[in-house]
């Protein structure tokens, strides 16, 4: 079975590709997903915030009792010892990069104007083959319009795009309130592809204790129709290709997702679970299930349930609604 | 030294440390390292060069080794050179001492080698930290080569002359430079070239050296036992190799001089050339001395000189006297030790009998025999000036000049302190001289160090920084003295008169005498905030009377609001850096443009945004800069608080009350007691506010858990039960709640909060369970601004200390209620947030008033012991801990010593008293005779046995009777405790404490884990665990911290627990009351959480749940006594598995920066560590369900 799909302008044997995780924190990690058939390999961002953050409690570190005590004026090696900014990244995609032929697409959470930019330029260099911007803010502060949300957003998209030469992807949330108008404004910076969606730490409250705890859990099966509403919306209609990430574990969840319209299925709770074996258990499947019903390709499915092309598409939109609300009470 | 001629362009800025350390790792193959003040950095440098990959001379990273103590190290470093390699350690002090077995026999085996040693005081009556030459001149005997370097360029220069001799002579060399005033002085030196260093290491000395390494090819024996027909003979065999050696130390010089134009002599002279008077002095001081010479033969005609000692061993006769000038008729020889019962000090006596050598073998030249006097300056780096100086030369023109002296002290005991005259302030022209005054860890130091960085760079001109710094770890004040001047800077000692003075924390102007040393004229520039009204009025009024007799230029900028609103936080250095400037006029040309250059190399490689801001607090900083005009008169009504309260004892206004004022030198010899005892409980009468917040008790929604009372590090909160009736006298506003708990029913329950002594940790309100309900972020303890609460705060701690304490046989000896017994441990200078100070805290109210402490060096004898004031204290009844320290290495024998004297003294007592019992009350005799138990009733009640039996033999006249009076206190047993940390427990006392846990002695040994040389500056102990980045374990250390607890186990009949009080506070006290009731050995590990984890010690009760949810700490109680009672006597108290390991090193710096720079290498040592961690478990595990056999 032809399972060969387009995404971010490489043409792959088969849409799943592992997500950004901690799969792929190690070579070894790396190597096992290669092997068992990851079409690309996606690694984990690359958080400019949490640099800052650990340069930041590291230079406090060794600032505090510094130069107030005649016996020990430091009590730290001194912070050149240290590789505390992207160093160690950029290393993992070099190693990475040369440890495996498929494409490596390296992603990146930036926070200051100009940490995009940069990291992305660094990232290129490493030899990323591709970039996948995880953008998103969460928007706590009264006096910030989703106007404004939005115009950040395009504007990371237009400077990373205009700073690096590799395919670049934006990861959303999706909690934009008019997506559809804001990919269509993204599409004008030239990114090439569109994840959806991100997923996030929670925050819940320990009654004993009364803490908030944040915590973040493995998606399930459930998560996937919010991608597919979105998948099969943009499907079509936009010019950037796009990826699944989020609630994928099944072949028939997969399936779902390329008839909503992806060019490629991004899988992390399932291999976190099951270890890489499921992703070739996954594209196995995917064949198998194309077969048994009489495919002729992958690219056959693809978008084939999208809004322009479903026998129903008013099931995507408001209408449907109402339509759960009945189905529920019946 | 001679002028050599260079400009200030081709010298660097660095100290005595870097300098001497850099040549020592350039000549070696092998450096063993083990900290101490002051030498530590030059082993840090090696460690960090080495593991920056750099080479020494011959293109390779020298091999660092840690050792466990200096006297391993020495041992590491023998072995080393009978292998044929060029080693090198670095040390002082003790450290030094515990070389000196290993230098003879270095020396004697004629041994190519190089020590390096910050000279230290040694500890006699106290320890110091600070520089004399008590250390170096304890092995002058040794048969080691000694070269004194008296700067910072000598000590580069004469690091490589040693390293260099030692080769060609065969004879070992120990170089010397003085503690702290060169060790850590800033100053420009010229550094030597790889050329300059190879020409002068000698390559054939090098290949015999290698031909005499210890080699199973050409074998051969070396450490021989010898008899009395041969070792006398053999002995003398090394004699023409020390008859060489200072004609080779001399050829090495004039090769350098040669090379670099820097030339030294064994003995270098300055001075008149006809001088009569002649000072000899090696180290720093001779500095002083030279420069003074020099000024008062040029300004005043003074035929006067100086003569330095750079070679003291071995002593050349002709070279010394050969400097002399023959016109000399009067010599003052100046030593920096004392040498209590000798003739005179070393130095004296060898100059002495070199002119009677001399004078005997004909080779004096001398016109007239000259008189020769001995001086002692500059102990423990006390203040060595030109007055001082000067001061000896005037002595030596009177007529009956003292045989022996002091300079720098008022003796008025021994009455043969010098007296100085005048100030005499020598100033090269040019020279610009600032101080700042700032608080530990502000930034103040390091920006200064950048402005002598910028200001060499920039204008060409030389600069000189020292900076003096106080001895709590908490709120400690800084001074930095900055000199600059187109001409080198030869001035050890600190500014007299400045011409810029800065204050960059306001509240010092209420501290210290800022303007003490503001020269007429100067520049002042305060860190204050208000209007330029606003600030003068703040000033006391000695301050504003100083400021106008002295007609100062007084400014002021708002640094901190100019900081934060830059983004900068707290951090003002930049704003005070960019003032100083600006108002000293000392950067030419675009001041501001060369500032924000430097802060671009600064900070430009941690990120833009840095920059940025700093750029802009560069640019805000003038603008708010004002200057404050001065009235004609003083009108502050206020005055700068007495440093000590008026209801304080007479001793700690006397003395301690000097000290705090910064007016210590000035006390005299009477002062003082004459063995270095020093009264207790003195840190109470030292307010130093400084926190900006502290805790306030909302007494509402209080559930009297006393968890905060336990956790306070500094004995800030105070829990007690008191009669209602009590409380009528109380001031306004004071809290109190019916009290929780059936022993004191009926009572009132009062919490308050010493508001000065609080440092601000906020450990109280993070371990607070009780939360308001409508709005959890509001607990029953609640930071507030000081400012607002202080007062209220303040009175009601003063009333309550008035009520009676808890009494204590109705105490109940549970978490939640020992926290009422009185701590008898307060306000210690501890750091802020310090995890080892709760753990001394609840040993001084389970124990205080009977407790004796045996303290190995480390944080907690700092905090402990370190003048001016000392925490531990007394109860009403005048009991409390009696605390000494001895050393670092010998803290677990020092504690048996105390143990077994106390057993002695108690066996006599008993005896005594079954010798008198007829002339005493028989039950009384019988009672005292069968009180067995250590509870707080029968203690009492034998308390009450000695009084009345003491009262018995007052009415009996015999020497026995005497002799029980004398000892009976030894009947109320004593609880012997010896406390240490990591460094002592697992590295260099380890010895003595295995020793000690298996003699079966009943002493109790808190160990204080934070898994670190914490005191000394974060260097790995073997307490150190796997992947935390440490000093001397910078990639991360890879081998597992030693199990100490389990090591000690294995004796069978120690007890031992595994603590941690922020993680189970109720295991951590029955760990302390069963080890103090157990008969024998009991050794407490305490996990103590530390500044050197880098991070915020507000989280530290989190982190060490984490340590032991996580396994990193295992929580355990092993008690010898279940063993006998055919329990199992392991109890593993918190089984691990409720968190990963890694979220506990996630929290921590020392292990974040391992995994950001190298996450493949951080995984394989969180691998490692899990598996040790496992492994750990296991073993306890596997142990606790060791259960003796029931005999059938």
């Amino acid at each position: 079975m032809d399972l060969s799909t387009r995404y971010l302008g490489f043409d792959l044997p088969h849409p799943l590709m592992p997500g950004a995780s901690p799969l792929v924190d190690n070579l070894d990690g790396v190597r096992r997903l290669e092997d068992a058939g990851a079409a690309a390999i996606v690694l984990h961002s690359l958080f400019e915030e949490q640099i800052r953050q650990d340069r930041r409690n590291a230079e406090r570190a060794m600032e505090t009792g510094a130069d107030s005590f005649a016996e020990a004026l430091t009590y730290f090696p001194g912070l050149d010892h240290f590789a505390l900014g992207p160093e160690a990244y950029l290393e993992q995609v070099r190693k990475i990069k040369a440890a495996v032929k498929v494409p490596v697409i390296a992603s990146l959470n930036g926070v200051s104007a100009e940490g995009w930019a940069d990291y992305a330029r660094l990232i290129e260099q490493a030899g990323a083959d591709a970039l996948e911007l995880n953008v998103y803010f969460l928007a706590t502060r009264f006096d910030e319009s989703a106007e404004i949300i939005e115009d950040r957003v395009v504007a990371i998209a237009r400077q990373v795009k205009q700073s690096v030469g590799i395919p670049v992807a934006l990861k959303l949330s999706p909690f934009f309130s008019a997506l559809s108008g804001l990919v269509r404004r993204l599409e004008t910076t030239g990114i090439d592809g569109l994840v959806l969606f991100n997923r996030f730490y929670q925050p819940d409250i320990d009654i004993e204790a009364l803490e908030v705890r944040a915590q973040i859990e493995l998606s399930t099966s459930s998560e996937l129709l919010l991608r597919l509403r979105w998948l099969a919306i943009l499907s079509g209609q936009v010019r950037p290709s796009l990826a699944c990430s989020g609630g994928v574990h099944t072949v028939a969840d997969a399936v779902k997702a390329i008839m909503a319209g992806a060019n490629a299925v991004q899988v992390v709770s399932l291999l976190l679970k099951q270890g890489p074996g499921a992703l070739t258990q996954l594209r196995d499947g995917l064949s198998r299930w194309l077969e048994d019903h009489e495919y002729e390709s992958l690219a056959q499915m693809q978008g084939s349930m999208n809004l322009s092309r479903c026998p129903n598409p008013a099931a995507f939109e408001r209408g449907n609604y109402m339509a759960v609300l009945q189905s529920w009470r019946t | 030294m001679a002028d050599t001629g260079l400009t200030c362009d081709e010298t660097q800025l660095m100290d005595g440390n870097q300098a001497a350390g850099w040549v020592a790792y350039r000549c070696s193959e092998v450096v063993a390292i083990y900290p101490i003040t002051p030498a530590s950095p030059m082993g840090e440098f090696a460690d960090e060069w080495a593991s920056a990959g750099k080479k020494n001379l011959w293109g390779d990273i020298p091999q660092v080794v840690e050792m466990q103590s200096e006297a391993g190290a020495a041992g590491t470093i023998h072995g080393a050179l009978q292998a044929g390699t060029l080693a090198t350690t670095f040390t002082a002090s003790q450290g030094l001492l515990l070389m000196i077995p290993n230098l003879y026999k270095i020396a004697g085996e004629l041994t190519p080698f190089v020590l390096h040693v910050a000279a230290r005081t040694l500890a006699t009556h106290a320890l110091s930290i600070f520089g004399d030459h008590s250390d170096v001149m304890s092995c002058r005997q040794t048969g080691m080569a000694l070269l004194s370097s008296a700067t910072v360029q000598e000590a580069q220069d004469l690091a490589l002359i040693s390293h260099a001799v030692t080769l060609t002579s065969r004879v070992p060399f120990l170089h010397f430079f003085d503690g702290f005033r060169t060790s850590h002085e800033l100053n420009a030196a010229v550094p030597l070239s790889d050329d300059d260093i190879r020409a002068l290491m000698d390559n054939d000395a090098i290949t015999a050296l290698r031909q005499r390494g210890m080699s199973p090819d050409r074998p051969v024996l070396r450490g021989t036992a010898q008899n009395p027909d041969v070792f006398f003979q053999a002995r003398e065999a090394c004699q023409p190799y020390y008859d060489a050696c200072p004609a080779a130390v001399q050829a090495a010089m004039d090769t350098l001089g040669a090379r670099t134009g820097r030339k030294y002599r064994l003995f270098d002279y300055h001075g008149h050339p006809a001088a009569e008077r002649v000072i000899v002095i090696m180290g720093s001081g001779a500095e002083t001395a030279r420069e003074t010479a020099l000024y008062l033969e040029s300004n005043q005609g003074e035929p006067v000189g100086v003569v330095t000692v750079h070679l003291y061993r071995p002593f050349s006769i002709a070279d010394f006297v050969g400097a002399l000038p023959t016109t000399v008729r009067a010599i003052a020889v100046l030593d920096r030790t004392k040498e209590p019962g000798a003739v005179a000090e070393p130095l004296y006596l060898d100059v002495v009998a070199a002119l009677a050598e001399a004078r005997a073998t004909g080779s004096s030249s001398f016109k007239t025999e000259p008189m020769v006097i001995g001086g002692r300056y500059g102990l423990s780096s006390k203040e060595f000036t030109p007055t001082m100086v000067k001061a000896v030369f005037d002595e030596l023109k009177s007529d009956r000049p003292l045989r022996r002296f002091t300079v720098g002290i008022n003796d008025d005991v021994n009455k043969n302190s010098l007296t100085l005259g005048p100030d005499l302030t020598i100033n090269p022209p040019g020279t610009i001289k600032a101080i700042f005054f700032g608080l530990g860890s502000d930034g103040t130091v390091g920006a200064n160090k950048n402005s002598l960085k910028i200001i060499h760079e920039e204008t060409g001109q030389y600069g000189q920084g020292y900076f003096v710094y106080d001895s709590r770890k908490s709120g400690a004040t800084t001074v930095s003295h900055l000199r600059f001047s187109p001409e080198p800077i030869h001035a050890p000692y600190l500014i007299r008169t400045a011409g810029f003075v800065a204050c960059h924390h306001f509240p010092l102007i209420n501290q210290m005498n800022v303007l003490e040393h503001a020269a007429v004229g100067a520049i002042v520039l305060l860190n204050a905030p208000g209007t330029a009204s606003e600030v003068w009025a703040s000033l006391p009024r000695s301050v504003q009377e100083e400021a106008i007799e002295k007609q100062v230029r007084l400014w002021a900028v708002d640094a901190t609001e100019v900081a934060r609103k830059a983004g900068l936080g707290r951090r003002i250095n930049t704003v005070m850096q960019t003032c100083f400037f600006a108002l000293s006029g000392i950067l030419k040309g675009d001041a501001v443009s060369q500032i924000k250059h430097a802060i671009d190399k600064t900070y430009g490689r941690r990120s833009e945004e840095v920059v940025r801001r700093n750029h802009a607090a560069v640019d805000q900083s003038l603008s708010n800069l004002v200057e404050v005009a001065l009235p004609a008169a003083a009108s502050a009504q206020h005055e700068r608080p007495a440093p000590v309260p008026s209801h304080a004892p007479d001793f700690v206004q006397r003395v301690t009350g000097m000290i705090l004022g910064g007016k210590g030198d000035l006390l005299p010899v009477s002062a003082f007691p004459v063995d270095g005892t020093w009264p207790v409980g003195t840190a109470k009468y030292e307010k130093r506010s400084i926190a900006t917040e502290i805790p306030q008790w909302n007494s509402e929604l209080c559930i009297q858990c006393n968890k905060c009372a336990m956790v306070c590090p500094h004995g800030v909160i105070r829990v007690k039960p008191c009669d209602p009736a009590a409380l009528a006298g109380a001031p306004e506003g004071f809290k109190a709640l019916p009290y929780k708990g059936e022993e004191f029913e009926g009572s009132k329950y009062i919490l308050t909060v010493s508001p000065e002594d609080c440092t601000g940790c906020t450990l109280c309100v993070a371990v607070c369970p009780a939360k308001d309900k409508a709005n959890p972020k509001r607990k029953a303890l609640e930071m507030l601004p000081i400012a607002d609460i202080a007062a209220a705060s303040r009175t009601s701690f003063e009333f309550a200390l008035t009520l009676p304490e808890a009494p204590r046989t109705k105490v109940p000896l549970q978490v939640k209620q020992v926290q009422l017994f009185e701590p008898l441990f307060e306000f210690s200078g501890a750091c802020s947030g310090c995890g080892e100070t709760p753990y001394i805290k609840l040993l001084t109210q389970l124990y205080g008033d009977r407790a004796v402490i045996a303290n190995a060096t480390g944080c907690s004898s700092i905090y402990g012991g370190n003048l001016p004031t000392t925490p531990y204290t007394t109860n009403a009844q005048g009991r409390g801990p009696a605390w000494s320290n001895s050393l670092f290495e010998d803290n677990a024998e020092y504690g048996l010593g105390l143990r077994t004297a106390y057993d002695q003294l108690g066996k006599q007592a008993r005896t005594l008293i079954e010798t008198l019992a007829p002339q005493l009350p028989g039950q009384l005799v019988e009672a005292i005779l069968a009180a067995t138990g250590r509870d707080e009733s029968t203690i009492a009640a034998q308390r009450d046995r000695v009084v009345a039996l003491k009262d018995a033999l007052s009415g009996i006249a015999s020497l026995p009777a005497r002799r029980l009076a004398e000892i009976a206190d030894n009947l109320v047993p004593r609880s012997v405790w010896i406390l240490g940390g990591d460094g002592w427990a697992y590295d260099i006392g380890y010895g003595g404490l295995d020793h000690v846990i298996a003699s079966g002695a009943n002493v109790n040994i808190l160990v204080m884990d934070t898994e670190v040389y914490s005191n000394t500056g974060g260097q790995q102990s073997k307490a150190t665990p796997i992947g935390a980045s440490a000093k001397f374990a910078i990639a991360g250390r890879a081998i597992a911290k030693k199990d100490l607890g389990t090591i000690a186990m294995s004796y069978g009949n120690v007890y031992v627990a595994h603590i941690a009080f922020g993680a189970r506070d109720q295991q951590t006290v029955r760990a302390f009351l069963e080890a103090e009731s157990y008969d024998g050995p009991s050794l407490i590990i305490a996990y103590s959480h530390c500044i050197a984890h880098g991070y915020d010690l507000a989280h530290g009760l989190d982190q060490q749940k984490l340590a032991v949810d996580s396994g990193h700490w295992p929580l355990y109680r092993y008690d010898p006594r279940r063993l006998a009672a055919g329990e199992k006597p392991l109890v593993i108290d918190v089984a691990p598995g409720k968190a990963r390991l890694s979220q506990f090193m996630a929290n921590e710096t020392r292990f974040r920066v391992v995994e950001r720079d190298d996450p493949e290498r951080f995984k394989m040592l969180l691998n490692k560590a899990e598996a040790e961690a496992r492994h750990r478990a296991d073993r306890l595990r596997f142990a606790a369900d060791f259960q003796e056999p029931k005999a059938e």
